[in-house]
């Protein structure tokens, strides 16, 4: 997994609320039993003209200069909400981004962009609405800077804000870690735990 | 000291404490379908990782299966047969449960979890699927994730999880004729938002709750996800206990007792506390119904469609204002009486066999008005041999429905089939999402009765006013 250190980029506004993993990759766009060539999928039904088709949408934000090199996305509230597909988060992060900043996540995506290197941002609406405003007045020359090591997201304006995620989040992020490798070095606990589990609830050992 | 259920099975199922909050959980089932399960088997084959009893892993196909009677592994949706096949063959390879197109336990993975007795009070259980706290209808503490995760927990049987806030949600009072569970969970997420459950997991008590039978407990923890809740249950009891006995994988006569006395502790605690409660008078649900693109844009079938105007929130109005731009509706219309093209019954929402009971009562020596197309997708193998033996099906098809093998079908376009461009569908399923059921397909989200009942009458349709 791609390590995230600190990532100064492009940031895309997409400010609607409840931006759920159907859009973000529509069932149709899910190809191949894979998490690779997603990236062509995401949004189509808000990139492209047609259903189905690869006419772009000139009105979508990811389809215009500078956006399209955008690596941190802002967003309204409850984005990822919906389906579980890591889809959504495969797409997202082969087609380049890195980063979401937005007031919420839906959790399961949250989960997903921690497993996949992309960094999912929380903060205050009015302040993704104020980063959005910032960005709108000169998309190339005003990016957005995210520092993991220190938590905090700076404006172009020179103001920084905390954020918050959780130590093991932060951790799996900031090495690249694998988080199955992880858990294992804990293996004998968790044999030890099943051991007397077996004891305790039979019946769940079918 | 006083303890929720919530953390009741939370702690009884955790390894360790890794900090903040962050707890090394142990997972009892893990469940998987072709469309994500498939890309977790194939993940641990890469990196050469067994799955750790594979005897306590399941799969189904459900999602992108065709559900046209004598189906193949041949699908409508583009490469769905490639996701069919794989699975089919890393399933038999890691040597989990399989239930497979043609198996008669066959069907959608929360509607044969509980009918097999795979979910059960108590246990934890996850799937790469979002509706997956479901089986919290049952008291087991089920949520979904994603592959990667799955991935994790087949191989470790444990996920590394930050442990939620909880909440209870109380339904006081009983519910008046003609409301069901899916009114009861829409009615929640219209008032309280998509978002106003995220990071909790979620308690339903009260009178109405209990009341309701298993079945329909399933379907209102089903869209807790569409609250934004991280997991949904309902405390076991005498009917659980009841429900769950004798399935196939539920516990042996020999080791009964034993279950059932740990199940009996499964209660919150007097005095026990939440870190939010909600409070809603059950005699204030009417049947309910979506009007936009979010679960949270609905209201009772007696309303109108509201006018963005009056919403004072700005994101939430813009939400509202596209909505209605795709929905094609103009704010202050009527609800009750806008056409519909098509209805559904289907999906993890509302497909077992108490859903198409009760839609049968409404549609017994009726006919589905002309130009709508119906559909009922039974949700499992099962299901729909019971519905058969009691003769459902023949009240189905003669009322103009169509009867079709299970599977999770027009819940989404992922069977690659649609009801078509710009077509008006009511809809037992659990989102109405842009493009959901298909491209520009618009969506009403309603229980099985009122789906029932609109279809009879070609437009939406308060069930209470049926002739």
């Amino acid at each position: 997994m791609e390590k995230f250190t600190v990532l100064e980029a492009i940031a895309a506004p997409l400010l609607r609320i409840n931006i759920d993993t159907d859009v973000i990759i529509p069932s149709r766009e899910m190809k191949r039993v894979s998490k690779e060539g997603l990236s062509d999928g995401m949004f189509a039904n808000w990139r492209y003209k047609e259903p189905g088709g690869r006419e772009e949408n000139p009105e979508f934000v990811l389809n215009q200069e500078p956006y399209r090199r955008a690596q941190i996305l802002l967003s309204g509230d409850n984005f990822g909400c919906g389906s579980s597909r890591e889809h959504a988060v495969w797409a997202l992060a082969e087609w380049g981004i890195r980063a979401i900043v937005t007031p919420g996540f839906g959790n399961i995506f949250y989960g997903n962009c921690v497993r996949n290197g992309i960094l999912p941002v929380v903060l205050d609406n009015e302040i993704v609405e104020h980063l959005a405003r910032q960005v709108e007045a000169d998309p190339a020359g005003n990016k957005i800077k995210i520092d993991l090591t220190k938590c905090t997201v700076t404006a172009p304006d020179g103001q920084s804000y905390a954020f918050e995620i959780a130590p093991a989040d932060r951790e799996m992020l900031l090495e690249g870690l694998d988080a199955i490798a992880v858990t294992m070095r804990r293996d004998d606990e968790i044999l030890a735990f099943q051991a007397r589990d077996r004891l305790k609830r039979p019946w769940i050992y079918i | 000291m006083p303890y929720t259920v919530i953390e009741k099975i939370w702690d009884e199922h955790q390894i360790a404490d890794l900090g903040d909050g962050t707890c090394l959980i142990y997972i009892d089932r893990v469940f998987l379908h072709e469309r994500t399960g498939s890309v977790a088997l194939k993940g641990l084959e890469a990196t050469g990782r067994a799955v750790r009893n594979p005897e306590q892993a399941f799969c189904t196909m459900d999602h992108i299966v065709d559900t046209f009677p004598g189906r193949t592994d041949e699908t409508r949706m583009p490469g769905g047969t490639a996701f069919i096949q794989t699975t089919r063959e890393a399933a038999l390879k890691a040597g989990i449960n399989l239930f497979d197109l043609g198996d008669p336990r066959q069907g959608i993975a929360h509607v044969i979890s509980p009918e097999q007795g795979i979910a059960l009070p108590g246990v934890t259980l996850v799937c790469p699927d979002s509706h997956t706290g479901t089986l919290g209808g049952l008291g087991a503490l089920a949520w979904g994730i994603g592959s990667t995760e799955a991935e994790h927990a087949l191989a470790t049987k444990t996920l590394v999880v930050k442990k939620p806030r909880t909440m209870r949600v109380t339904f006081e009072g009983s519910l008046p004729q003609g409301v069901t569970a899916k009114d009861m969970i829409l009615k929640l997420i219209g008032e309280h938002t998509a978002s106003g459950g995220i990071g909790y997991a979620i308690e339903f008590a009260g009178q109405a709750v209990r009341d309701l039978e298993v079945e329909a407990r399933l379907t209102l923890c089903n869209m807790t996800i569409e609250f934004g809740a991280w997991s949904g249950l309902v405390a076991p009891d005498d009917k659980t206990i009841e429900y769950v006995k004798g399935r196939p994988f539920a516990p042996s006569e020999d080791q009964w007792d034993a279950a059932v006395k740990y199940w009996r502790t499964l209660v919150t605690d007097e005095g026990a506390t939440f870190d939010k409660e909600i409070t809603i008078d059950c005699a204030d649900i009417v049947p309910q119904i979506s009007w936009g693109t979010s679960p949270m844009h609905e209201t009772g079938i007696d309303q109108r469609v509201p006018d963005p105007a009056s919403e004072p929130n700005e994101a939430r109005r813009a939400a509202m204002e596209k909505a209605l731009e795709y929905m094609d509706l103009e704010p202050g219309a009527r609800l009750e009486g806008i056409p519909i093209d098509a209805a559904f019954i289907g999906s993890c929402t509302n497909s077992r066999i108490s859903d198409l009971r009760a839609a049968a009562a409404i549609l017994k020596g009726r006919k589905v008005a002309s130009g709508v197309k119906a559909i009922c997708v039974p949700g499992s193998g099962l299901v729909k041999a019971a519905a058969e033996a009691e003769g459902i099906d023949k009240i189905f098809t003669d009322a103009g429905f169509e009867w079709r093998e299970s599977g999770c079908s027009m819940c989404f376009y992922a069977g690659g089939e649609s009801f078509g461009l710009e077509e008006r569908v009511v809809s037992s399923t659990n989102r109405n999402f842009e493009n959901r059921q298909g491209p520009r397909t618009r969506t009403h989200l309603a229980s099985p009765t009122t789906v029932a009942a609109s279809a009879i009458k070609g437009h939406l349709t308060d069930v209470r006013n049926l002739d």
